[in-house]
């Protein structure tokens, strides 16, 4: 009973092995992908693991504050930065041997060629509730 | 004073805990009528939502009756929409087989069976609470921050595994015992308290079971409940027990436990739940942390070690031998432990500042804040940290 976070990137993770643009697969082979990602999902929430699933949209805003009684300051989209977050998939599972199974799965999605994108993913384990036994 | 402006008044949680309290032998009685465990649970479910709606403004007379009654009219419509799906579908020949009836105590067998050894520690206790301690899919959701559907799949994973299994036989108390220590242990407040849930469930078990270890667990519960009050201040910030103000100890829940534990250990069948508890009840009885028996304390860690041989026991045990024998003691009993256990820089942090070793202190309490598994002890870590490097900077 622990919640993961497998966070998927438009850039910043290592390079996968299957490491052909998306735009440049044939439409079918998109279709098969999302397909793959919808019965993941799908299968986990069967199994009782799902716990929610999002995609980020490439675009965005760096927002701070800048003082009193002043508008917020934004900068962006983010050109320059190194990482940026494509959407991610929370489960909850028995063990993190589990976790790291899944992970694997979800990495198998097919790209190019149908053949898996071998895709870094990130695992990222959640903040638990403080248990009540400690010593 | 009016029957009606009695139950105006009944608090709504009073009548939500009888319901509940219900659960399991209402369940028992539809098995033993004939239904499958299943069916007979799903129909149970109903019920109670029904009831959860219903009885607070009119509840009945006979709770038991009216539960049994509903949640049995609920399995037959079931059965028959069930029967006639089958024979549209041409298949009427495959009606199941009822299910055995129950020969022991109904309540008994319905926790050995939720606590199945052939369910993952997940389903076990979505199943508890559910068959045995009555709640709702959705509350179960609740406190464990899931989607209701995804409690909803696991129930009914969890039922199809035990479907299989004989109700008549007799299971394991150890597989329950854990299932019940992790509803107590882990989970988030919400509307829905696991701890007393799990306080609640512990002590129906060792009422219908002679088990010392049962007992040990009610014990351990009571008496890490009991403090409860004391462990986290108003901003949400976990107090260690050593700065605990022990008046808002519950003591008649400490009482309770010690008790509970006294009787257990006369048993001379000695497990690890009654070890840990007497941990437990070594600190309830001391009226200051300073008056804590701490010698006797690793002497508990002894048995407890030789019980479960768990390196997070020995992790405990180090942080006893350091205020029994000083921090010295203490990190020489640290020493021979794997360096990646959880808490083990916290519990290394901790022995260096009281050797006198801010610098080492303050850079473990660092470490062991990016290490911790929740939010308020990573909080309480780096407050540490940060308590020590601003005694360092002056």
């Amino acid at each position: 009973m622990a919640k993961y976070l497998l966070l998927k990137h438009y850039r910043g993770a290592p390079a996968p092995v299957n490491n052909v643009p998306m735009d440049q697969w044939t439409p079918e082979e998109v279709s098969a992908h999302v397909q793959f990602m919808h019965d993941f999902a799908a299968r986990l929430e069967k199994t009782g693991e799902y716990v929610d699933g999002q995609g980020l949209s490439p675009e965005g805003t760096f927002v701070r504050y800048d003082g009193e009684g002043r508008p917020p300051v934004t900068d962006g989209p983010f050109a320059e930065t190194k990482d940026l977050i494509a959407g991610w998939m929370v489960i909850d599972v028995d063990s993190y041997e589990r976790a790291l199974e899944l992970a694997g799965e979800l990495s198998a999605a097919p790209g190019a060629g149908g053949k898996p994108i071998h895709e870094w993913l990130e695992l990222r384990p959640f903040m638990a509730a403080p248990p009540v036994i400690t010593e | 004073m009016t029957s009606e402006n009695s139950v105006t008044s009944m608090p709504a949680e009073v009548n939500e805990a009888l319901i509940r309290s219900l659960a399991p032998s209402v369940l028992g009685v539809l098995v033993r009528r004939g239904a499958d465990f299943a069916a007979a649970e799903d129909a149970l479910q109903e019920a109670l939502i029904e009831a959860f709606r219903g009885w607070p403004a009119d509840p009945p007379r006979d709770a038991k009756g009216w539960l049994t009654t509903v949640a049995w009219r609920k399995f037959l419509d079931a059965s028959r929409a069930e029967a006639a799906r089958r024979r549209r579908e041409g298949r009427a020949d495959e009606e199941p087989a009822p299910g055995p009836a129950p020969s022991v105590d109904d309540t008994l067998q319905l926790y050995f069976l939720c606590a199945h050894p052939s369910l993952t520690p997940s389903s076990a206790v979505a199943l508890t609470l559910r068959a045995v301690g009555g709640l709702t899919t959705r509350q179960i959701a609740q406190a464990y921050l899931v989607p209701e559907a995804t409690v909803a799949q696991r129930i009914s994973r969890a039922k199809r595994t035990v479907s299989t299994a004989r109700f008549d036989r007799p299971g394991d108390v150890a597989t329950v015992l854990r299932v019940l220590y992790l509803v107590f242990n882990e989970g988030y407040s919400g509307d829905i308290d696991l701890a007393a849930e799990a306080i609640r469930l512990t002590r129906q078990l060792a009422a219908a079971i002679d088990h010392p270890e049962a007992a040990g667990l009610l014990a351990l519960m009571l008496l890490h409940h009991a403090r409860r009050a004391a462990r986290t201040a108003p901003d949400g910030s976990l107090v260690p027990l050593a700065e605990q103000d022990r008046g808002r100890w519950d003591t008649a829940a400490i009482a309770e436990g010690i008790e509970i534990l006294q009787a257990a250990l006369a048993r001379d069948r000695l497990g690890e739940y009654q070890a840990q508890a007497a941990i437990a009840a070594l600190h309830a009885d001391a009226r200051t942390a300073a008056e804590t028996d701490w010698p006797q304390i690793v002497e508990w860690y002894d048995e407890l070690a030789a019980l479960t041989d768990s390196p997070l026991v020995r992790l405990n045990r180090s942080v006893a031998v350091g205020e029994a024998d000083g921090p010295r003691a203490g990190l020489a009993a640290l020493a021979p432990l794997d360096g990646s256990l959880p808490r083990y820089a916290a519990v290394a942090a901790y022995l260096h500042e009281r050797e006198g070793d801010v610098a080492t202190a303050a850079r473990l309490y660092t470490e062991a804040a990016a290490k911790a598994a929740n939010l308020a002890e990573r909080d309480h870590l780096t407050r540490q940290a940060a308590r020590l490097n601003t005694r360092r900077r002056r």
